[in-house]
């Protein structure tokens, strides 16, 4: 009994943990998929709106000239099922940007995860995590 | 004291399975897994000619970009008038889906509003529905828009000025299946988010049929002899569950200064 109790208190747990699945309003055929970079930088404004949050930070290329990235992920509904915020990042937070680029070198391309000065790691893809809603 | 823990867990369990618990008050609420989409209980029968509640079409809800497939089977062959039309869309989703800079959505790059149908072929996440004496009310989580059927045995209007989300009109097929017919519709929208276009002769036959006390089905048919060579199904029987009723859902508005900042930062390089 107890574990069909515990079993009933998780998955309605889980209930409120969901996320509807993320659905780009675009296709994926401008960004170089399956190209992965990773980019150590500084946040310079962090977006929370529709149809795409964003990110911009700055970063410094191979040749140590510091480029300003503006990255995507999904809308605030999605990324709030992830356990984003609006305030998941602020100017001058220093971040190391996992990202998949366009395929026309701009600093520009959709987020695979962020991780953050403290150590948390904040997914932007993939299966959705049990996240509890925000409040 | 095996019994009352017996009893106490038999009680929590009843409470927990039923929409109605207490312990279910949530604040932005965003959407369930397709598994706890998947494992919600029946919850009981039905109850006669009731669709009040907030309902989530989960997984399939939100015409994400598996669906597309689907989309593209079900819809049948333009009309000449169709495929004038259908050129002049640039979507981001479907067969005909070009480079984010190319795209030229009026929801995403213009922020104009979603309209039906495509607030439920596509972007149908939950919904609260309310039930007057006269009136069925659908209130949307996507733009936080509202439609009003009209349940009082009026006519659909002759010949109506177009609207964003048209005219309709609704009515009790049986005591689970309540029916809707939906008309003038304003043709600067897109049917859905892969630029399927429309006319203003749409017609729209949505079914919404429950089917027990947490599960309903919706089926959507479009029916635009202008534009389609045959009505299709942009839904059918698609899913969706009763959601607690302190479900509090998180708005999700495409305001038109937030797709101006997405065009000026992402998309306008995203070539």
């Amino acid at each position: 009994m107890r574990v069909t109790l515990l079993g009933i208190i998780v998955s309605v747990v889980g209930l409120f943990a969901g996320a509807v699945p993320a659905a780009a309003h675009h296709g994926a055929a401008t960004f170089d998929t399956g190209k992965e970079i990773t980019l150590k930088g500084v946040v310079t404004e962090w977006i929370w709106a529709n149809p795409h949050c964003f990110l911009k930070f700055d970063a410094k290329d191979e040749t140590g000239a510091v480029r300003n990235w503006a990255v995507e992920t999904q809308n605030p509904v999605a990324m709030t099922a992830r356990g984003w915020s609006r305030s998941a990042f602020k100017a001058g937070d220093e971040v190391t940007v996992k990202l998949e680029p366009v395929k026309n070198g701009e600093a520009v391309g959709r987020i695979l995860s962020v991780l953050l000065p403290n150590g948390q790691s904040l997914v932007a893809v993939g299966p959705q995590p049990a996240a509890t809603p925000a409040q | 004291m095996a019994k009352g823990f017996v009893g106490c867990a038999m009680a929590l369990a009843a409470l927990l399975m039923s929409p109605s618990s207490a312990l279910s008050q949530t604040w932005n609420f965003t959407g369930m897994t397709p598994d706890q989409f998947n494992g919600l209980p029946p919850g009981g029968p039905a109850p006669v000619r009731d669709l009040s509640g907030t309902w989530d079409g989960g997984p399939q809800g939100v015409g994400a970009t598996g669906q597309e497939a689907e989309r593209a089977a079900a819809r049948p062959p333009f009309t000449p008038l169709g495929e004038q039309m259908a050129r002049q869309n640039r979507p981001g989703n479907g067969p005909r889906k070009v480079l984010v800079a190319e795209i030229n959505d009026p929801v995403s790059t213009q922020g104009d509003p979603a309209g039906f149908p495509r607030v439920v072929t596509f972007e149908l996440r939950a919904l609260q529905i309310a039930q007057t004496t006269n009136q069925v009310l659908m209130l949307y989580m996507f733009e936080k828009r509202y439609r009003v059927i009209w349940t009082d045995g009026r006519s659909l209007p002759k010949d109506p000025d177009p609207r964003w989300y048209g005219y309709s009109v609704g009515r009790w097929e049986d005591d689970y299946t309540f029916v809707v017919e939906t008309i003038g519709l304003d043709d600067r929208t897109w049917i859905d988010n892969d630029g399927d276009p429309h006319s203003t002769a749409l017609r729209v036959i949505e079914r919404y049929h429950r089917v027990n006390r947490n599960a309903l089905e919706l089926t959507v048919t479009i029916d635009d002899p202008k534009v389609y060579t045959k009505p299709w199904l942009v839904r059918n029987r698609m899913p969706m569950r009763l959601l607690p009723p302190g479900t509090d859902l998180m708005e999700m508005i495409p305001s038109a200064s937030e797709a101006q900042a997405y065009q000026q930062v992402i998309s306008s390089k995203a070539k």
